[in-house]
Formats: structure tokens, sequence, C-alpha cells
């Protein structure tokens, strides 16, 4: 994610054009989960009541984890994009490696409760609602995974010595993504969990 | 860059409260039968959250206005794309 | 200008030499250089099958092919012409190598993210080419439900066309920064040469409608895999939501298709008209306009599907908008034109091509957004026409142009004029002779015969631009004497663009003066 170094002399730009990089990309997946989104309106606007019996099978209270996993993995993020700005690597290595786990412990929860549908025979196929939820929450859930993969990364570049409080891009850049995941989740929770 | 005013840890943690009191709240308002309201006030309390995450979490507060366009106008999209399509599927 | 021409080594970007330099580049130019090689043998392809399909329409009762071959047929030109060519082949390709010559710039915003663009569109059209065991009979819209049903190799392409998007979104991500951090000094919005501003709206539509027809082959592939049922009507779901999700994106993507073409015109028009661009602002926030409002008219494509009456009524109201800023352009470049010093090389025989056979292809476009007579003429030849006379005679007669005007640059030869204007005679006739017709529904027999001199017009320039290659005069740093910040480059430009950055103190439209 970073420029050519060579053609940034300023790290100030380079800073500046990889953070509108990543607000690029974010909007790209503001409209990537908004056409499910829209299907999601167009269908439960046009199927009510089959919504309101069907989402009341997804169980609220590990949807209410998994939203508490993830807003405390992204306090994580923030932690650690402070401490390297700090020049704290370490830390940031631990509040990323935290994140990671809590990322995974969402996963885990998620693999829970999809493998319970299945296990009743419920799968993507048995109804528009199970359609959608498992098409959006899959959708997330690759989403996180690839997260977890990218703040690997960062905290690789750390164990390298590569990040500092003078060049912290990866780190910060990173949590602006894994922010966006939670976003998305803030409003999956409800939307498939919490209305009726 | 730099947080001209105030700890940035303790501005994260405050707001990681925040979202966990609201996550309580919009699962405890969820098992109260408030008809089309439920629906309202989940998006609501959702949308406070979005906007907690968005400012402090992602730093838009603070950025120019170059990084707020970039975040506000795919939403606009967004909303084009859900209307445009509800007007279609909604009154046939 | 105060900024001096430059002297190159005569190779320029292109001295390294080996496959590797090539396969890992990070210089903008190799990877829009890459980008032109692959696309335009896409486009050789895809005429093959049209000249395929003109072959079987040459009778009523030709049966060169069956009815399943000529709907592969027809699946594959689309599909190919769309997907892999005219979507990438101005951004990717001359944009690649011209948009950062063009603000000053060594390189754009993310130089490895650009070199992995290609490489995921390459991987698209490996895919693409390898869903060919079972080629797509669908038709290039690929709508539901025969497409969830089909036995060709659907999920397959699904998987391709979404590398194609992502790489489009890529680019487009790329530029976007690029515009905005990366110009020269001095280089304020108001300099920016108006290919720039067409190649920035371009990218603002890429990054916003891509991702949506990359969900919407997300659920194709969903639905055939795994039962997933959004637009199966025996699951509840329904199949004109696929129309509206593929629509979103398809219909701002001709926009991603003719804005860079328009950008390319306001280019050469005011070179060889030594005049400068008549209303610069005008145009420029025109391309805006265009981006904007082309996200408002999808439904105009689906007006025959179904949709409710209320829908039907805005998408043709607004559908109509889409030309006061397309007719804006037009109007300044008939003005640029006016009392101009005109010559007619290859370059500005091709841009005033683009403008004739857009009007006319524009024009047809009120017929459709009419809903009255859409009802009449969706889903007959009139539409092929119109799309054709838009999207070949506006987008492929602007890259035409821009290939012709900027050969020199991009390889530091010149190509032979005479045969590039035999060869631009033989690609008007021929494409009029073959589209015309299809508006006024008159004998296939003549639209195949004016395919047959299209395609020999289209190859005689492919050779011409190979003998440019091997035997072509070698080109002055600046042969058309225009004023954009390319033409101080050598030809072709060193690998860092410019010794040094330029500082912009200049309008680059000054033209039929002293200076200029």
């Amino acid at each position: 994610m970073s420029g050519h170094t060579g053609e940034h002399a300023d790290p100030a730009v380079a800073f500046e054009s990889a953070k509108l990089g990543v607000w690029t990309f974010l909007a790209t997946e503001v409209l990537l989960f908004g056409a499910l989104f829209t299907a999601y309106t167009v269908f439960r606007m046009q199927y009510p009541e089959m919504f309101r019996v069907e989402h009341a099978k997804l169980d609220r209270v590990l949807g209410a984890v998994n939203t508490v996993v993830l807003i405390t993995s992204s306090l994580m993020v923030v932690l650690g994009v402070d401490a390297i700005k700090r020049g704290k690597a370490r830390l940031l290595e631990a509040c990323f490696g935290a994140t990671i786990l809590l990322a995974a412990a969402f996963l885990c929860v998620k693999y829970v409760e999809y493998a319970a549908k299945f296990h009743h025979g419920i799968y993507p196929r048995t109804n528009i609602f199970f359609s959608i939820y498992f098409m959006l929450t899959g959708l997330h859930g690759v989403h996180v995974l690839l997260g977890m993969g990218l703040l690997s990364y960062v905290i690789v570049l750390s164990r390298r010595g590569r990040l500092s409080a003078d060049y912290f891009t990866p780190a910060e850049m990173s949590g602006l993504y894994w922010h966006f995941v939670d976003l998305v989740w803030i409003y999956l929770f409800p939307l498939l969990y919490l209305i009726g | 860059m730099a947080h001209g005013t105030g700890n940035p840890r303790r501005t994260g943690i405050a707001v990681f409260v925040a979202l966990l009191l609201l996550t309580v709240v919009t699962v405890l308002v969820s098992y109260v039968d408030l008809g089309l309201w439920n629906a309202v006030v989940a998006l609501l309390i959702a949308s406070v959250k979005a906007s907690l995450v968005a400012l402090f979490f992602m730093h838009l507060k603070g950025e120019n206005r170059l990084v707020w366009g970039f975040a506000l106008v795919p939403i606009a999209f967004l909303a084009l794309i859900v209307f445009g399509t509800l007007v279609d599927t909604m009154l046939r | 200008m105060p900024v001096e021409t430059e002297s190159g080594n005569g190779r320029g970007y292109l001295t390294e030499r080996g496959w590797r330099s090539w396969a890992f580049t990070l210089d903008h130019k190799r990877i829009g250089a890459m980008y032109l090689w692959s696309t335009i043998v896409f486009f050789l392809i895809g005429g093959v099958f049209a000249l395929l399909l003109r072959l079987e329409l040459l009778s009523p009762q030709a049966k060169y092919f069956s009815n399943h071959t000529y709907n592969v047929f027809f699946t594959l030109h689309g599909s190919m012409m769309i997907f892999l060519f005219i979507i990438p082949a101005i951004p990717s390709g001359l944009g690649n190598f011209f948009v950062p010559l063009h603000i000053g710039a060594r390189d754009v915003a993310f130089p490895r993210l650009n070199l992995a663009s290609y490489w995921v569109f390459a991987a698209g059209f490996l895919v693409i080419i390898g869903s060919l065991v079972a080629p797509m009979d669908t038709g290039w819209t690929f709508y539901t439900p025969y497409s969830a049903k089909s036995a060709a190799a659907v999920t397959t392409l699904s998987l391709g066309i979404f590398l194609i998007g992502m790489s489009s979104i890529l680019t487009g991500l790329n530029f976007l920064v690029t515009i905005h951090k990366m110009r020269a000094p001095g280089m304020t919005w108001h300099r920016l040469p108006l290919f720039i501003w067409g190649m920035y709206a371009t990218s603002i539509i890429q990054v916003v409608a891509t991702p949506v027809v990359g969900v919407t082959f997300l659920l194709l592939a969903a639905e055939r895999l795994l039962g997933v049922g959004f637009f199966d009507p025996s699951k509840g779901g329904d199949p004109v939501l696929f129309q509206h999700f593929f629509w979103f994106y398809s219909h701002p993507v001709v926009y991603v298709m003719i804005l860079p073409a328009m950008g390319i015109v306001s280019e050469v028009i005011p070179v060889f008209s030594r005049k400068p661009i008549f209303g610069y602002d005008a145009i420029a926030y025109s391309s805006l306009a265009i981006a904007f409002i082309g996200f408002l008219v999808w439904g105009h494509h689906m007006f025959t599907s179904g949709m409710s009456p209320l829908a039907n009524a805005i998408f043709s109201f607004l559908t109509f908008f889409v030309a006061v800023p397309t007719a804006v352009k037009v109007f300044n470049w008939i003005a640029t034109l006016y009392k101009g010093s005109i010559t007619f090389e290859s370059p500005m025989l091709y841009a005033l091509t683009f403008i004739f056979l857009f009007i006319v292809g524009g024009l047809t476009g009120p017929f459709l957004g009419a809903l009255a007579t859409n009802v009449q003429l969706h889903d007959t030849y009139f539409v092929v026409a119109h799309f054709h006379y838009t999207m070949m005679g506006g987008t492929v007669m602007g890259f035409f142009a821009g290939l012709h005007y900027w050969f020199p640059k991009m390889t530091g030869k010149m190509l032979n004029e005479k045969v590039a204007r035999a060869a631009w005679a033989l690609v008007f006739v021929g494409f009029n002779v073959t589209f015309f017709t299809m508006f006024i529904h008159v004998e296939n027999v003549i639209s195949t015969i004016g395919s047959a001199v299209l395609a020999a017009g289209i190859l005689l320039m492919c050779w011409n631009f190979l003998q440019g290659l091997r035997k072509g005069a070698p080109a002055p740093a600046n042969p058309w004497r225009a004023l954009t910040l390319e033409w101080k480059a050598a030809s072709p430009p060193d690998t860092e663009n410019f010794h040094e950055i330029p500082v912009v103190t200049e309008w680059p439209y000054g033209y039929g003066t002293p200076k200029a």
C-alpha cells in the first residue's frame, strides 16, 4: 500500500495519498455490500411475514456476542495504531495480535451458528431470508478473514523493524479497513438478528 | 494527523464504552414489540454506532473536505441504488 | 511554454529488454502498453466473432452454424468486446500511459497496485478463456433465469468477469488519487488537460459502479452453486432484480467507455485546428455531469421487463438529461473548429469521425429513452445500431484517434500517413454501410458487405501500426506541435518521464498564437 517511495519526496503526501486510496477502496466496499443490502430491502418489503418468522431462528445472543467481539477488536486496532505512532512497535504487535484473535473468535462463533443451521437443515437455498443471511454474513466473513491476513502482514512488517513513529502508514491503513469491517457488521446485526 | 487535544487512547476507550452501551440498548429494545418502530430504532442506533466508528476510530473527525467527500459520496450512491430499485419493486 | 522539450536516447522506457522487465515493471508506460496490446488482440478476436455473425446473416436460409453456435458467437462477441476491450482499452491502456505525463508526474500514485491491476486483468481473461470449454449462449447481459440454468460455464465466466471488474476498480482508484495528489507544481485543476477531466470522471464511475456488477455475478454464481434464489421466481426471487443490479453498473459503464474517448477528442481537435479549445470549463464540468447523470438512468434498459409505471416514467424522464452535457461537448468542439486552421492528419480524421458518428448514435438515444417508442424498438436492430454508433462510432474511433495521435510519443516512430488515411476511409465507409442499414432494417446482405470493408480497414490500420513499429521514421518529441506536457518528454519518454518535474504556468490550449 505504500507508493513508489522515490516518487513521494514528501512522506506527508505519500501518507495522504495512501489514505485517499484506502477511502476509495472502502467506497467500492460500500457499493459491494450495498447491492446485497438492496436485495435485503427489496425482499424484506416483499415478504415481511417470512422475514419475521425466519429471523427469529437466528440466535440474538450469539449475534450480540459477535458484535461485542468486533467492537473490541476495533478498539485493539485503535490502541495498536496509537502505539506505533508513539514508536512502540511491540505494543502495536500485541494489540494487532489481540485483534486477530478476536477476529478468529468472531469466525468461530459464525462457524457455530452456521453449523447449527445446517444441522437443522437450513441452507442458503432454504428460503430467501436465509439466502440473504448466508450471502451477507458469508461475504462479511470473507472480509474478516482477509482482514486477519492484512493485520498479520502489518505485524510481520513491525517485527522486521519497518514501522516507527515516522512511518506507520500500513498500520493506519489496515486499521481503516478493519474499522470498516466492523462498521458493516454494525448494520448487519440489527438488520438480520434484531428487526422483526 | 496528531490529535491536538486530549489523549487519543482515552477517546478511543470512551467511544468503545459508548459502542458497548449502545449495543446493549439495541439488543434490549429488540425484545420489546414496537411494531414498525423496532426497525427505525435499531437502524438509528446502528447509525449512531457507525458514526462513532467513522468519526473517531477512522479519524474522520479532523479530516479535510476531500476525505469527507470520498467517505460520503458512496453513501449517496448506496441510497440511489436502494431507492431506485424500490421505486420499481414496491410499486408494481 | 517554460518547459523545455527533452531529447531521449531513442528508446527511452523501452530500453530495458527481457520478459521480466515487462512482467514485473512498475512503469506506468509499460503497464499501459501491455494493456494496449491485450485489448487490441481481444478487439480483433471479438471482431472475428462479429464477422461470423454477419456471415450467418447473409441470408435467411444460411445455416453455416447451429442456433446454439450463433448464440455463442454473439455472446462472445458482446462479452469480449465489452469486458476485454472497450472498458479497459482507453482508461487502462492510453490512460495508464498518459495520465502521469499529462499532469507532470513520474508515475501513478500506486505503481505496484497498477501492475497488480494488469495481472488481475490477465487472470480474468485467462479464466474467461477457460470458460470456453462450455461457451456462453446467454447473451452478454446474462439475464436470469436462463443464465442460472444454462449448461454453459457461467460460474467460471462469473469469476472471470469479477476479476476484470477488480482490475477496472484498481485502475480507477489509482487515477483518482493520482490526479488529486500528484499534479506538477502549478498544475491547477483548470490547467489540466481535458483528457484528465475525462479520466477523472471515468474513474469515479469505475469505483462506484463496478462493485455492483461484481456482486451481481457473485450472486449468479451463488444461484448456480448454492441454489440461492434471489433471481428465481420459483424460490420467491425476482429476475428483474438481476436486471437492476446488472444495469446499475452497465449503464454507467457506457460512460466509462465514452468519457475517455471524448477526452481524446478534446485533445486532438484544438491541435489540428490550431485554435484554443472553446469552452474549457464547460467541457470539463460536462464530464462530471455525464458521470453523475449516467447513474440515474439504468432502468431505461428495462422498460419492457415489467417495472412499475412510476419507475418507467422516472427513468425515462431522467434519461433525456444526459443529452445535455453531451451536447455541450459537441457544441464546444464545433465552436473550436469554427474558423480554425484545420488539417486532416489521421488523428484528426478519427476525431472528426467520432463527432459525426457519435451525434448519429446519440440522436437515436431519445427514441429509445421515450417509453412509447422503446416498446417498439427494444430488442430490435435499432438498439444494436444505436450502441454500435455510440460505442464503435464513438469510443472506438476515439481510441483510434488516440492511437494515431500518440503513436509517435509511445513508440518514437512516425506512422505512414497515406496508409493511415486509406485505412480510415475504409473504416468510415465500412462502418456506416454496416450499421446505418440496421436503423432502417434494410438488407442484411448490405450490412455484411459493409462489415467486410470495415474489417479490411481495421486490418490495414493494424498492419500500418506494425509497419510503423518496425520501420517508421524516427519521431520528434512534438510532431503535432501540441502544448500538453507529454509532448515535452522525449519520444519515447524515458522511464522517469521528465528529467525535471515541470513547473506549469500556462493553460495547455493556447494554440493559434505566435508561440504555438
